[in-house]
């Protein structure tokens, strides 16, 4: 993140920001120095404080508000879902080996993700989603919670979604890179969360489904290799063997028999997912009322 | 080191610190300096000041095209290292091992083509690469340096996006640094299971657990890792 291309940003639409930061020289100074000191990643919240009393409010442009209150409900959603798994009275399944304490970890992780939006987003913030707004089961469709295959397939779901989704709204964040590369750094986490649970669903970890930590074509050449062809909607588009104007196969050593060429192409590159059909599939698990 | 002098006697004005990277169009030698010098080099450089490269290659961030060969720089090493593993596999490596080194040879040689492709004749050439640091007969050296070049790899994409110009090219780094970071997961859980997103063990990468942040690092400090594993001198300027 670079804080001066920031600040040039803003100062840009306000030719101000100096001034308005200026009665706070001190503090300034002191940013700068505890710069040095904090982490890189911190950077987002220390900014977001730094320019919260400049202006006595966050200044986020509306799309970018509109981006991040969208990543907010998907977070929701996910920390619901794992601290529900975790918590829940309901839960019928048992966690095998360590997968309890994976699970913990993505746990985790959503819910930084949940308070690292709050707090950029300040009172431009969406409403909370509670559990009780959330049918993870789908009307019953998906035992989540008494089958702990079926929590892990819908788990994949949900970890490729956000994949998607964080990908296919970082054009919109290019207006704020400090915004784009926090962003950033949240969608990669969710591709580990994703190939962890891909991980823990296939065979050499002790599962029973023949999935790649990564997103491959399906058996029958289709684009959902998740197995569960009720998350076809979370795969739509991943089978793409073009990337821009350009071909990827014929890939050198690739296999040509049994798709070798196409699925190596498509493992490659993860593709996006517009908002539209993200929100599609968060509404299968959000209730009546309270859909995006 | 004149101007380097001159800044440091100045008391600077706050403006100066921000013009100091922002207008000077800074001229990174990269050659063994340590990465502090290195800023204080850029900073104290004068504007438009030619830059003389004898050899080697030259990432140019004034615009798209310098990203892009920044990516395609560590998509060689990448693709170069996982080639040589999957031809020869050391002989600890479980079945799975050798299916997963044999599967992302072809990610790496697809994220270098691609590259290689879009930018045609502003391309940096091929890199030559020194691996004489990896014991590739050691399954634990081989997933090791896997690690190291995956979890870097996600950090450079991360740190580099927010330097792209043109929304396309930001969805293609996008598309690739997911798969990285799945490839970082996978090989993090050959060496300790649970370690897939330890976020607390990347902070030197710029991670932050508290924030379930992965790592972000500009490309002076990720080109600074990657240092001993490329023969080829590269040379930065315009970051």
């Amino acid at each position: 993140m670079n804080i001066v291309n920031i600040l040039e940003e803003i100062e840009k639409v306000d030719g101000e920001i100096y001034e308005r930061l200026n009665p706070r020289r001190q503090a300034m100074k002191d940013f700068f120095n505890v710069g040095k000191k904090i982490s890189l990643a911190a950077m987002p919240l220390a900014l977001g404080s730094m320019f919260n009393k400049a202006y006595g409010q966050t200044t986020l442009p509306t799309a970018v508000v509109d981006v991040l209150n969208f990543a907010l409900s998907l977070e929701y959603l996910e920390y619901h879902y794992y601290n529900h798994a975790l918590l829940g009275t309901d839960v019928t399944f048992t966690y095998p080996g360590a997968s309890r304490a994976a699970i913990t970890v993505i746990r985790d992780h959503e819910k930084a993700h949940v308070d690292l939006l709050k707090g950029a987003l300040g009172a431009s913030a969406r409403a909370e989603i509670t559990y009780a707004m959330t049918d993870f089961t789908a009307g019953g469709a998906f035992p989540v919670y008494s089958s702990y295959p079926t929590f892990l397939a819908v788990a994949q779901g949900f970890e490729d979604t956000g994949v998607r989704a964080y990908k296919g709204q970082a054009g919109a964040l290019m207006v704020s890179p400090g915004v784009l590369q926090t962003a950033l750094q949240i969608h990669s986490v969710e591709a580990r969360h994703a190939a962890q649970i891909r991980l823990m669903r296939s065979t050499p970890e002790g599962g029973s489904v023949a999935v790649k930590p990564w997103v491959s074509l399906g058996a029958a050449g289709q684009a959902n290799d998740s197995g569960v062809p009720a998350l076809d909607l979370v795969y739509a588009g991943e089978d793409s063997v073009m990337q821009a104007t350009i071909s990827i196969p014929p890939l050198t050593g690739a296999p040509t028999a049994n798709d070798g060429q196409k699925k190596a192409a498509v493992e490659s590159f993860d593709e996006i997912l517009v908002k539209a059909k993200v929100v599609e599939i968060a509404n299968i698990f959000l209730r009546t009322g309270f859909k995006l | 080191m004149e101007n380097l002098e001159e800044n440091q006697k100045t008391s600077p004005k706050e403006t100066d610190i921000f013009d100091a990277r922002l207008q000077r169009r800074a001229f990174l030698q990269y050659a063994g300096a340590g990465a502090a010098v290195v800023a204080l080099v850029a900073a104290g450089c004068k504007k438009d000041r030619p830059v003389y490269t004898d050899f080697g290659a030259t990432l140019d961030f004034k615009d798209d095209t310098g990203v892009l060969n920044y990516a395609y720089a560590l998509e060689q090493l990448e693709a170069a290292f996982y080639i040589k593993v999957a031809s020869a596999p050391p002989s600890g490596f479980t079945q799975a091992q050798k299916n997963y080194f044999q599967d992302v040879q072809y990610h790496e040689i697809a994220h270098r083509e691609f590259f290689k492709k879009a930018l045609g004749t502003a391309s940096i050439g091929s890199l030559e690469v020194d691996f004489s640091s990896i014991d590739f007969t050691s399954a634990s050296s081989v997933l090791g340096a896997a690690k190291t070049f995956e979890d870097l790899g996600v950090a450079a994409y991360n740190g580099a996006g927010a330097r792209l110009k043109t929304a396309a090219n930001l969805v293609i780094a996008g598309q690739i640094v997911s798969v990285e970071a799945r490839h970082a997961a996978w090989v993090r859980e050959q060496l300790t299971p649970g370690t897939f997103a330890d976020l607390n063990s990347l902070t030197g990468l710029g991670s932050s657990n508290s924030g379930g942040l992965d790592g972000a690092l500009s490309p002076d400090k990720v080109l600074a890792a990657a240092k001993p594993f490329i023969k080829t001198k590269i040379n930065i300027i315009n970051l």
